[in-house]
């Protein structure tokens, strides 16, 4: 008989797993809460480090699901998951029940509430948006204008955003976030070649490969501005543009600015739905609220629930590169324990 | 006969007692600030003195407050206190009734029944020996709660309120002797007399069966002076000494002495009026909530007596105000600790030259966000909708955020450095011309009514809004949404302004009642005074503040505090708002004045 894995969340990290899974001659069910698969990569247009189009991605992980092995479930939501010798019995909203031998958790992560800043005065300054705003303005539309239509002059990008950030309650380094606001530094700067703008930022991330180049390219090539200061403020001027207010760490020198719009880069939080499962599941969540792994150089896909795994951002944020490594690895680690 | 030797301990221990407190007394009172010895002038005759007499009567003897908060606990105070107190004035009355003269010894009425033995008859008598047998039974039921309050709290291992000394083991030891003392001098001596009542006369036959009452009854009367004399020679130098500290306590109190920025004498008669009842480490979220016990004030009024203040108990307090709230003795705790952090804090000194005063504008009304609100802009927008609305002609006098109110400054014990602020902002009011300040932080609010002795009106925004209200300016639409009310420290028990928020409330949704309400409120834990706790103990005070206002499931949060509502607004899902947020979401405009709006329209009636 062959052995069945329930694969819960059909973002990049379950489509990956699943598909690698089904080449392995396994058996799997892919459940997803929403409409479509892709989960946010769906959501974006182009994508660090080389502005490819993110529905390239998304097109091809979908492609590979064509298999016999792989059953996929849409706007589906687990209500229990119940373990009895060995074998895991999970019941969803379509008041199906599923048996598996294993479970892979790949529910991602949510994004942070920039209303919880309030000081940034999103949600209540109409020229105040997130970097998935934007993301969505620069799908959506070739032009970026500020609530009122006008063109902005001067925009301000503030990183960590509901990331390393005691008061809100995340320590964590979103770890992607810098590198978004470069990306999209650039692809604001090509379509509004007038308008100036500024990152302010603690510290830059800029681990991965040709995240450094893009920086510079960033700096040199599109006169990208970056501050060292973290925003303490915004405050809006009568005509709707905004006052921020910061420290220039590097020169020591409290900071106030005009700017027309301001781009607030959101950071990746524990979801809410992986919360709710880990905790029916008795899984271990680490300080920051992502899954823990008990040994987190050689076995970072276990949970310490036999037969519980996990891929991508569930654990901790990571950029599409590591998400789809941490899905096949994943996969193995999966056949090895079912066999 | 009307004298034995053994009644000298007893007329030496009164001597000393006495004069050893009109000397603190004297003291505290000739060291008093000159503003508070022309209160005690000014007042001295006045009917604030016979109120004074009155609380003395109901605090210091029946306990009254502690009685509320914890009947036993206030039963056994009361016992003691007001048992004794009766014993002596009943004594007194039953020796003046038997000798028919007024004066006596001080002594004859205590021990009067070793000196009375015969069956003489006098007016009431038999009242007066079962009212005295029944007080001595009053009191001696009151003791063996004390007793059993002090071992029992050593059996479990509770953490005890006080570490005893010398003169406090000496007071407590023979405290507890005079009773059982009294009850043997007196049970022997009508054990020999066959006299005495339900109590001495009952155990008194019952003793001469076994026990040779002749020989005992004298050392007996020996050791009752004794202990007495004891306890007063050591009253004046062990807690005890609260009782008659909380006497003059209120007496100044009365007259409108207060605690103010320094330590004062006055603040001395505080910390000693401390009766390490302990209510207050009940009441404090820092030991509910965090499971830390060293920093409430018990602890910290102990640590001023002996000298040994330090950072954790000075800079963890929130200065929330609720142990003050339960305080029997109504000591000023918050502001006696920032009395502390004044003496103990770091000087800083910036100068303030950086401040430039920004262009003023003339209007009626100034309003002042406030630094939080500053951060929290969803209340600023919405109070400036609500002058709006209202058509009110006002200076939005730190809309630049020039400079703060002082108060952060003040609650870290920079009182100088707050000055210079306060000065700046007074010189900006009053250009103005306004006749009302209003401010949206209750931070600042209490600010500017304590330390600016402006003299205009100043309101926090629940007041003034709701005046706006009353006055028919603005018009409010009643939602459905279920609502509760969080009073913040520094608005509820800091400034007393509970019901405005509620009238409020009332208009625009359908407020749901919470456990912790009014001068019970929680902290939300955000405090800015509390600097010495991390993020995490004030996320766990949070959470259980959070909990408590939850219960019944609102749609929405309410309070009127920007800290407030930063703090709550991190730690749920459930919407966080500020009135104001809540009411300029409920205010419309009449159709016919809609029209007046302009920018040039009249000017609104000023409200004062
Ligand atoms: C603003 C922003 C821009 C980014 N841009 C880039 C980029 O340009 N390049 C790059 O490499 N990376 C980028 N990333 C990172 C990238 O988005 C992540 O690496 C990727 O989304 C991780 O995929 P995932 O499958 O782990 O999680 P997700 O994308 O969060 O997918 C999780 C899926 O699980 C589903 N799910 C959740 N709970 C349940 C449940 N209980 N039952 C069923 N289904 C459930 C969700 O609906 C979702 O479809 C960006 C991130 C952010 C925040
Ligand atoms: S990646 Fe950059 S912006 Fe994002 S949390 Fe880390 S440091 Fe902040
Ligand atoms: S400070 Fe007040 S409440 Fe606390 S022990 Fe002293 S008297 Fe009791
Ligand atoms: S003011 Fe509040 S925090 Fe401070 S000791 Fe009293 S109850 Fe505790």
């Amino acid at each position: 008989m062959t052995k069945k894995v329930v694969i819960i969340g059909g973002g990049i990290a379950g489509m990956e797993a699943a598909s690698t899974l089904s080449r392995m001659n396994i058996d799997v069910l892919l459940i997803e809460k929403k409409q479509q698969l892709g989960g946010h990569v769906g959501e974006w247009d182009h994508l660090f480090p080389n502005f490819r189009n993110a529905r390239e991605i998304t097109r091809s992980l979908l492609y590979d699901l064509q298999d016999k092995h792989i059953k996929i479930c849409t706007s589906t939501e687990i209500t229990g998951i119940s373990k009895k010798s060995g074998k895991f019995e999970v019941r969803t909203t379509q008041q199906q029940t599923f048996k598996a031998d294993s479970i892979l958790l790949s529910t991602g992560f949510d994004l942070f509430d920039a209303r919880k800043k309030e000081e940034y005065g999103y949600g209540i300054y109409e020229n105040v948006i997130t970097s998935v705003d934007l993301e969505q303005k620069l799908k959506e539309s070739n032009v970026l204008t500020m609530a009122s239509g006008v063109i902005p002059k001067r925009i301000a990008m503030i990183h960590c955003v509901g990331s390393r950030d005691e008061k809100s309650g995340y320590f964590h380094c979103s770890k992607v976030c810098c590198i978004t606001a470069v990306k999209q530094a650039i692809e604001v700067k090509q379509k509004l070649p007038h308008a100036e703008i500024f990152c302010f930022y603690m510290d830059l991330r800029m681990y991965g490969k040709k995240f450094e180049e893009l920086y510079r390219e960033a700096q040199e090539k599109w006169g990208i501005q970056f501050v060292r200061g973290r925003l303490s403020e915004a405050a809006e001027n009568m005509d709707g543009s905004l006052q921020i207010k910061s420290e220039d760490t590097l020169s020591g020198r409290p900071l106030k600015m005009n700017v027309d719009l301001m781009v607030l880069m959101i950071g990746m939080v524990p979801s809410e739905s992986t919360t709710f499962l880990g905790k029916m599941l008795g899984i271990h969540f680490s300080e920051d609220g992502f899954i823990n792994h008990d040994d987190i150089h050689l076995e970072n896909n276990l949970t310490n629930v036999p037969g519980i795994f996990t891929a991508g951002t569930v654990t901790s944020p990571m950029t599409i590169t590591d998400t789809i490594a941490d899905a096949r690895s994943a996969a193995l680690k999966i056949a090895t324990y079912i066999s | 006969m009307t004298y034995h030797h053994f009644v000298i301990p007893f007329n030496i221990g009164v001597a000393v007692l006495f004069a050893i407190i009109l000397v603190k007394f004297t003291i505290w009172i000739v060291k008093l600030e000159p503003v508070d010895k022309k209160l005690i002038r000014k007042n001295f005759f006045s009917i604030k003195t016979l109120e004074a007499v009155k609380e003395s009567f109901m605090e210091g003897l029946l306990h009254r407050k502690i009685f509320m908060v914890n009947p036993v606990l206030g039963y056994m105070h009361m016992s003691l206190a007001f048992g004794w107190f009766l014993l002596i004035v009943f004594g007194n009355f039953q020796a003046q009734f038997y000798t028919r003269t007024v004066i006596h010894p001080p002594h004859y009425p205590i021990f009067f029944n070793f000196f009375v033995t015969s069956p003489d008859e006098y007016l009431f008598k038999a009242s007066f020996e079962f009212l005295m047998d029944l007080l001595l039974l009053f009191i001696l039921t009151g003791l063996m709660i004390a007793i059993t309050k002090r071992f029992y709290s050593r059996i479990v291992g509770l953490k005890k309120t006080t570490r005893l000394k010398f003169f406090d083991r000496l007071a407590l030891g023979s405290l507890w002797l005079i009773f059982p003392l009294r009850l043997f001098a007196e049970s022997f001596t009508s054990g020999i007399h066959h006299n005495g009542n339900f109590l001495t006369g009952t155990l008194g036959d019952a003793f001469a069966k076994f026990l040779p009452v002749e020989q005992l009854a004298l050392p007996a009367w020996w050791g009752y002076s004794i202990a007495l004399g004891a306890f007063f020679i050591a009253l004046p130098y062990s807690r005890y000494m609260h009782i008659p500290a909380e006497i003059l306590l209120i007496f100044l109190r009365s007259f409108g002495v207060r605690t103010r920025r320094n330590y004062s004498s006055y603040s001395d008669i505080e910390v000693r009026s401390c009766s390490r009842c302990g209510i207050c480490i009940d009441a404090c979220q820092i030991n509910k909530s965090l499971g830390m016990n060293t920093i409430q004030s018990v602890y910290f009024l102990r640590s001023i007596r002996e000298n040994n203040v330090d950072d954790e108990k000075l800079f963890t307090c929130m200065l929330c105000g609720r142990c003050e709230n339960v305080c029997p003795v109504g000591i000023q705790l918050s502001d006696l600790r920032v009395t502390q952090r004044t003496k103990n804090g770091v000087r800083n000194t910036s100068s303030y030259d950086f401040l430039n005063p920004p262009p003023y504008k003339i209007a009626d009304v100034v309003y002042f966000a406030g630094c939080m609100t500053h951060l929290t802009p969803a209340i600023k927008k919405s109070m400036l909708k609500i002058f709006d609305i209202a058509g009110v002609n006002y200076y939005f006098m730190d809309s630049d955020k020039e400079a703060c109110c002082g108060r952060p400054l003040i609650l870290s014990g920079h009182y100088e450095n707050a000055a210079k602020l306060i000065d700046y902002n007074k010189k900006l009011i009053k250009k103005s011309k306004a006749k009302v300040l209003v401010t949206s932080c209750p931070i600042c609010y209490k600010t500017f009514k304590e330390d600016y002795r402006l003299d205009i009106h100043v309101m926090h925004h629940t007041e003034y809004i709701l005046k706006l209200v009353e006055v028919g300016i603005l018009l409010l639409e009643k939602g459905d949404s279920r609502v509760v009310y969080h009073d913040p420290c520094e608005l509820g028990r800091g400034l007393g302004i509970y019901e405005e928020p509620r009238i409020l409330l009332e208009k625009v949704s359908r407020l749901l009642p919470s456990d912790d309400e009014k001068e019970n409120a929680l902290c939300c834990g955000g405090s800015l005074a509390g600097f010495n706790l991390s993020s995490a103990q004030k996320n766990a005070i949070r959470d259980d503040a959070l909990a408590s206002l939850m219960k019944s499931n609102p749609d929405k949060l309410i309070t009127s505090c920007p800290l407030c509502k930063k703090t709550f607004s991190r730690g749920t899902k459930v919407q966080v708002q500020d009135i104001a947020e809540l009411i300029a979401s409920s205010a419309y405009v009449p159709e016919k004045k809609k029209i007046s709006l302009k920018p040039e329209a009249e000017p609104v009636p000023v409200l004062s």
